[in-house]
């Protein structure tokens, strides 16, 4: 099936292209034919305090609360944090510890809510339709309170995405609907069906930018949202300003620093992010999340979301309330039909396996995948590297993995950061490829990890260094203003001989008094023994502090 | 073990050791057969013991060692490496140098530096050379090449299966027939010992020894195996970086010395079809494991290794070359990857 692209002179603009890459099964057939559904209100939903990268939001109700939708719920902390809202109206029954899609299978607070199936509407901000006359910082704080991240994935606080300073001018956004893992279609049915959203979306974070231009990548496996994205943008008579641009389907082009590289040529330095060479990226979902929070005043309470791999009796796309548990989703698309081997939140490629299907729904679920043992076969005991280069052949970033993975299997991690593991993108590429089925992601997350635990490490045992340096000091010092004031004494006594008797009248009167409140004191220490531990403790503390002072 | 199942991707994987061992085997096909047409039963012979000797000294070794025996025979590593090392030797072998030479590459140049993926040295081409120093006169007396013009000149008569098995089992020629009769130096070493005579190329290439490229005969298997690499590079089990810098640089040197005395240097066609040149290319020079790895690294190996054999061969001990200058730079590889690292994306100047 191949659909007729409007195509403009400026369409068939130069593309570069990065190192690597593999063609994968696209697999996007399986979900891509039918329009969005809306996922059914759940009799409960589990939203997580974090669901961004920075700060987790501090709760903003208490359990008992009734709240309605798009209700403030928690608070940012901090300036990279982000606002969490309610999805529906009911009432909170807990905030506890629940299960949240995380590599690790870890649990994280979550405000849980009894759906009350009203899903009655709190009263909303108002719409700023007026954007382009509108203060910046004011769009940005609309953003804010909207809970808005970053999409695609990465779920970085959009407003601080938005607001890259006056030191680094952004001349150009780049829209990232690639979506260039296999399976996933929840962007390609937004570009479809709120082409228009997102191109708002985009005109007011060009707005809020002061952004010249906008690219919008997507990769060619999806003509009919490029044809809906060119449409809208010809509707708005905005083509000089945002151009729709069709790139080769190749994993990971979706990758922010590999759809910017492909689209305007230019590296982001490593360690370093778009602002830093003129650009901001943003996912379509974040477009669209945009324009529905300056120009209505809702909220990020849903989002699009895939529910499809060949174990679902029916693959379908959704709009879901962010909270919804998986399970419902699944049982919405009919159920397991077929074996499961695992389930995935996010793409085949670099999605996190699930331990239950209970976990809800965030911000950046764009995808719930259920693989069939065909589909996800395991992959076996790995066999010893036999240095074939394939992975450094498919590196995206034009890493050496095989040397990479060797230095992370002797676990010197230092040599593991020379071949600059900081850039790997854990794309995934390299083990796909591996013809010895080697899990070599997992050895680079390794490695990162341990190389932050030591750089922790570092930082506590250079602390403690400081501080024992310091006690050091003290203590000298303190023995040496002992000695000078014995020698001081013992200067003064000296020579006085003669009145040595009349001293020793004044001696024992001091040494009786001592005795006396000596004898006060333990009689005092027995009845009370608890304060006279407490009183103990303040000296030691306050000991601390001089440490540090010193 | 159950954590590479959680760990992202989880895709399903899309290439096997196993595989790419295979295909390797089935590339060697197209030169086996010319091997065989050329120089009789023996070549296939030589690959069988070869392959039982390796598979069992693996197996045995492997128990010794204590790891899981069935997982690494499986790869077919052991195959490949004892494949390789019989189309390296002559087709007379006695099968006891064949045994020495085998347990010699798989024991010691493979499993006692930890087995497939830590061996620095290629076992094939370290095993050939073992024996070559040990037993020069066995590994060179090769038979001449069957081919219609030497058959007359020499009255040949191609070994029949069973002679041929003789000749390796027991050392026992079929009746009537000598050694020097038999046997002949190959078209590598009679160049180079008509050339330390003094003689020019011209009146060398008189002789119905030499065919349009190299030695009659040896050029067409040089050919075949070209065949067996390029379906390699085509299904991607190798890349093409290796063997062009190898020829390449074999190519310059010889093209250079040719442009300077055409009468004491062969023209460069022969050097690229006689001895092992096209097979070491594409099948010993592209062993990953004692290769390099990064792009850059792999064009010098191969153009040094390319370089390597025409010095050896012009100015070296023995005719044949490509053994030494794999091993050679197989103890290079390490250092050339360390300063050949590619430019990590968003490092750099380019902005």
């Amino acid at each position: 099936m191949k659909l007729q692209t409007p195509q403009t002179a400026e369409q068939r603009r130069k593309l570069w292209h990065f190192h690597g890459g593999v063609h994968l099964p696209e697999e996007k057939y399986l979900s891509n034919g039918k329009p969005t559904l809306d996922a059914p209100l759940p009799r409960q939903l589990v939203i997580p305090l974090q669901q961004h990268i920075g700060a987790p939001a501090r709760a903003a109700v208490t359990v008992g609360d009734r709240v309605l939708k798009g209700q403030v719920i928690a608070e940012p902390q901090g300036y990279i944090s982000a606002t969490v809202h309610a999805s529906s109206s009911g009432v909170v029954s807990a905030i506890e510890a629940r299960s949240v899609p995380h590599p690790s299978g870890l649990t994280a607070p979550c405000i849980v809510i009894d759906t009350d199936g009203e899903d009655a509407w709190a009263e909303l901000p108002e719409p700023i339709a007026d954007f382009e006359q509108a203060d910046a910082n004011t769009l940005r704080e609309r953003i804010r309170g909207s809970g808005i991240v970053g999409m695609g994935g990465a779920s970085f606080p959009s407003n601080v995405k938005l607001n890259p300073g006056a030191d680094q001018p952004i001349d150009t956004l780049v829209i990232n609907g690639a979506e260039c893992e296999p399976y996933i279609t929840c962007d390609d049915l937004l570009m479809r069906e709120r082409a228009a959203d997102i191109v708002d979306g985009i005109r007011i974070m060009l707005h809020v930018l002061g952004a010249g231009r906008c690219l919008v990548g997507i990769e060619d496996n999806k003509p009919e949202a490029i044809l809906a994205m060119q449409q809208a943008v010809a509707l708005r008579q905005l083509g000089g300003r945002i151009e729709v641009v069709a790139i080769p389907t190749l994993y990971p082009s979706g990758g922010e620093k590999q759809l910017i590289n492909i689209l305007t040529g230019k590296e982001v330095p490593s360690h370093g992010i778009p602002a830093q060479v003129g650009l901001v990226c943003q996912n379509v979902g974040t477009a669209s999340a945009v324009a529905d929070a300056v120009l209505r005043g809702r909220p990020l309470i849903e989002r699009y979301v895939t529910v499809t791999g060949r174990a679902v009796a029916s693959p379908q796309n959704y709009r879901v309330r962010i909270g919804t548990p998986a399970s419902e989703l699944i049982d919405a698309s009919g159920g397991l039909r077929a074996e499961l081997a695992k389930l995935v939140v996010g793409g085949p490629m670099m999605g996190i396996k699930l331990d239950s299907d209970a976990v809800p729904i965030t911000k950046a679920a764009n995808c719930i995948l259920a693989l069939t043992p065909q589909e996800s076969p395991d992959p076996g005991k790995p066999l010893p590297c036999i240095r074939c280069g394939r992975c450094a052949d498919v590196c995206p970033v034009n890493l050496l993995p095989q040397q990479m993975y060797w230095h992370a299997r002797a676990k010197d991690i230092d040599k593991v950061q020379d071949y600059n593991v900081f850039d790997c993108i854990e794309c995934g590429c390299c083990a796909h490829v591996c013809p010895s089925h080697i899990p070599l992601v997992q050895y680079y997350r390794y490695a990162k990890t341990e190389s932050w635990a030591r750089e922790r490490e570092k930082r506590a045992a250079e602390h403690a260094r400081e501080r024992h340096a310091a006690r050091e000091a003290r203590l000298e010092r303190l023995e040496r203003e002992r000695k000078a004031k014995m020698r001081q004494k013992q200067a003064a006594i000296a020579p006085k001989g003669a009145t040595a008797a009349a001293d020793g009248d004044a001696k024992k009167a001091a040494i009786e008094a001592a005795r006396k409140r000596a004898a006060e004191k333990r009689a005092a220490r027995a009845v009370e023994p608890a304060p006279a531990s407490a009183a103990v403790k303040p000296r030691v503390e306050s000991e601390s502090v001089s440490e540090e002072q010193g | 073990m159950a954590a590479t199942f959680v760990s992202s991707p989880h895709s399903a994987r899309v290439n096997r050791v196993d595989w790419v061992m295979l295909q390797v085997c089935l590339a060697l096909v197209p030169g086996t057969l010319a091997l065989v047409w050329f120089f009789g039963w023996g070549v296939l012979i030589n690959m069988v013991l070869a392959t039982v000797f390796a598979v069992v000294a693996e197996a045995l070794v492997l128990r010794l060692r204590g790891r899981p025996v069935l997982l690494a025979i499986g790869d077919y590593s052991a195959v490949v490496t004892a494949l390789l090392f019989a189309l390296t030797v002559p087709p007379t072998l006695p099968w006891w140098l064949t045994l020495l030479g085998i347990l010699f590459a798989i024991v010691i140049v493979k499993q006692l530096y930890g087995g497939i993926g830590y061996n620095p040295f290629n076992p094939a081409m370290a095993g050939y050379v073992f024996l070559l120093i040990s037993y020069p006169v066995q590994m060179t007396s090769w038979l001449p090449p069957h081919v219609p013009a030497l058959v007359q000149a020499h009255d040949l008569t191609l070994l029949s299966f069973l002679d041929s098995a003789r000749l390796i089992f027991t050392g026992e020629l079929p009746a009537g027939l000598s050694w020097d009769a038999v046997t002949a130096a190959t078209p590598l070493d009679e160049m180079r010992t008509m050339l330390d005579q003094g003689n020019s190329i011209d009146i060398i290439r008189q002789s119905p020894l030499w065919g349009s490229f190299g030695g009659r005969g040896w050029e067409w298997v040089g050919n075949w195996f070209l065949l067996g690499g390029l379906y390699l590079l085509w299904r991607r089990v190798i890349t093409w970086h290796i063997p062009l810098s190898f020829l390449a640089g074999l190519l310059v040197m010889a093209g250079a010395f040719w442009l300077i005395e055409p009468q004491t240097h062969p023209f460069p066609a022969f050097h690229l079809f006689s001895g092992g040149a096209i097979l070491g290319a594409f099948f010993i020079a592209t062993d990953p494991v004692t290769a390099c790895t990064t792009k850059r690294g792999q064009l010098i190996y191969g153009g040094a290794i390319g370089a390597l054999v025409f010095v050896i061969r012009t100015w070296g001990g023995y005719p044949d070359a490509v053994a030494f200058s794999v091993l050679l730079m197989n103890i290079a590889a390490p250092v050339i990857d360390h300063y050949t690292q590619p430019r990590v994306f968003g490092q750099g100047r380019r902005v």
